[in-house]
């Protein structure tokens, strides 16, 4: 085929130029950013270069908070939400009545606005002096008191934000699930009609095995994704999520940012990279563990 | 052995998980609709009933539509309305021009440094919105383009996965295609127009539907850009409404202001379900 350099790079050239400014420059500009001590965002100098950043980000009680938060979220929710949605895919792929209808059903939340039905949540579960809420209504038929979810104790808030992180997170890992199990080989169940395995056994031994790598994909993705979490803390508290002790770590970061605490965009820059450092280990650990369990 | 004893208990087991799966899924989705029927609610009980309810009540029998007038009289949601369109076309579109070329390139062109490229590119995927986000920020402030479409645009364009996506669909367009098209005197780009792109138009539909219902969310990035309320999107338009809109707690207004916002999007899924549940299986990931 002819050779033609300057055409190629023509038709790449939006993309790059797109990509260049808007993604790669900014990494190597926001670990610049980590490190210059003391930057004034107004007359765009600092004082020194050096881990001073990160050494005040790693102390600040705010961040401490934040962190606190995002572990305890992605400890509950990923584990939850990943069973959940074994559970409700190996349900769906078992029926074939309805079917489509549950499965269109259990995929709406992945296309609502968190903000906007982060509200309704809200109000599902707020206390205000006009009522309970209906979620308090649903406690006092066990006989349990009221409780304030939404402005109250800190783990009913943290309830609350766990319950609404698995709703949003729940329809893409059960899409992704029922997608891998029916693109099992029919032939291994068939086998083991013949030889009369019980369900657990198939269950345990040809189907998990033969949607490991997808299982793995979604434990790797929910994980990246919970330690991000952000938007469903808003949707549900308000934007002022140190006040609420609910901040998660890429709330810190818009919070260094921008908004009523902001204006440090070099401890937003540090704090992002020591959520990139979490992630990736994360990510590694994922990995390593996967090597052992998943059967590709 | 009785082997219609067996096989009737079988039967019974069969028919007992059956229950149990089809009561279990029911819960399920229950709990997912459940959030929709509660706003939908909401949305048509008027002011002073909605407050007067000590015990929520699960329906109505006086519902009003007052609520809908107000959310687009009181508070400017009109206005959230046509900026989000506005947003959400411009980025889909220089998004797919972008992607289409991007993909044509990597997929047809033969030029020196492509796989180079191509691995570069592939390795963005890993970058995090987060660490970028900030450089951005300031980017956009310092080009003066802060409660600007151009500045709540320009960032948000470039997706590689989809130009990944778009390649792989390319590269299996056969060589004998081009190479009729190239015999017959066709330039490249006519060939990418009336050939290429009619070919692979599932996948760059599905990218569309993936694009519009990131643009529509989208939250992060808009927020940090705009804090003048005539440049809000849907989602700053809520958040904005919950803290300071209506002037007093008007929850069945907010309520229906959370309807109108969500049903473009529910009506679109509802539209192209196959299409969105299949494209976003084949790499969506939400956030």
């Amino acid at each position: 085929m002819e050779k033609n350099n300057a055409k190629g790079w023509l038709y790449l050239l939006p993309a790059a130029v797109f990509l260049g400014f808007f993604l790669v420059y900014p990494l190597i500009d926001v670990s610049v950013y980590s490190l210059e001590e003391g930057y004034n965002f107004a007359s765009q100098t600092y004082w020194g270069v050096g881990g001073y950043n990160y050494a005040y980000v790693l102390h600040d009680p705010y961040f401490l908070q934040a962190l606190k938060n995002t572990f305890i979220l992605v400890i509950i929710t990923v584990p939850l939400s990943t069973g959940l949605a074994l559970l409700i895919s190996v349900g769906l792929s078992s029926i074939r009545k309805l079917r489509e209808l549950y499965q269109t059903i259990s995929f709406l939340p992945y296309v609502t606005n968190t903000l906007a039905v982060g509200l309704v949540f809200m109000i599902l579960f707020k206390q205000t002096p006009y009522t309970d809420g209906l979620a308090n209504l649903v406690l006092s038929w066990f006989g349990a008191g009221p409780v304030d979810f939404i402005g109250g104790p800190y783990w009913a808030k943290m309830f609350v934000l766990c319950f609404y992180t698995v709703w949003v997170v729940l329809p893409f890992k059960i899409l992704v699930l029922t997608s891998a199990l029916a693109s099992v080989d029919q032939t291994y169940y068939n086998a083991a009609k013949v030889d009369g395995t019980s369900r657990l056994r198939v269950f345990t031994r040809i189907t998990l095995p033969m949607i490991s790598p997808s299982l793995f994909y979604l434990v790797i993705t929910g994980f990246i994704g919970a330690f991000k979490a952000y938007s469903d803390a808003v949707a549900l508290f308000g934007t002022d999520l140190n006040a609420s002790e609910m901040n998660t770590i890429v709330g810190y970061i818009y919070d260094m940012l921008y908004g009523d605490s902001g204006g440090y965009p070099s401890y937003a820059s540090a704090a992002a990279i020591v959520l990139f450092a979490i992630v990736l280990t994360i990510t590694c650990i994922n990995l390593l563990v996967s090597k052992k369990h998943v059967h590709y | 052995m009785d082997y219609e004893k067996l096989e009737k208990a079988a039967a019974r087991r069969a028919s007992v998980r059956k229950a149990v799966t089809y009561f279990f899924l029911s819960v399920w989705a229950l709990a997912v609709l459940f959030p929709f029927y509660w706003m939908v609610l909401t949305s048509v009980k008027s002011y002073g009933a909605y407050n007067s309810e000590w015990i929520p009540q699960l329906y109505t029998l006086s519902p009003t539509l007052e609520n809908y007038a107000d959310a687009f009289t009181q508070v400017p949601l009109a206005g959230y309305f046509v900026n989000t369109i506005i947003f959400t076309l411009a980025t889909t579109a220089l998004m797919l021009i972008v992607t289409v070329l991007a993909a044509f390139a990597f997929a047809r062109l033969n030029f020196r440094g492509r796989d180079l490229a191509f691995t570069l590119f592939l390795s963005l995927m890993m970058i995090p919105t987060e660490l970028v986000v900030i450089t951005n920020f300031v980017t956009i402030t310092n080009w003066n383009l802060r409660n600007t479409f151009l500045g709540l645009i320009l960032p948000s364009v470039t997706s590689v996965f989809y130009i990944y996506l778009l390649k792989e669909n390319f590269s299996q367009i056969p060589d004998e295609l081009y190479y009729a098209a190239k015999v017959d005197g066709t330039s490249d780009l006519k060939y990418l127009w009336k050939v290429l792109i009619p070919i692979c138009r599932p996948t760059i539909v599905t990218i569309t539907i993936l694009k519009v219902i990131e643009c529509w969310n989208s939250y992060i990035w808009p927020r940090l850009i705009t804090d003048d309320q005539a440049y809000f999107l849907v989602s700053n338009g809520i958040q904005e409404i919950r803290e300071n809109g209506f002037g007093r707690e008007n929850i069945p207004a907010m309520m229906a202001a959370v309807v109108v916002i969500s049903l473009p999007l529910i009506v679109l899924f509802l539209a192209f379900r196959r299409k969105i549940m299949a494209g976003v299986s084949r790499g969506g990931v939400k956030g």
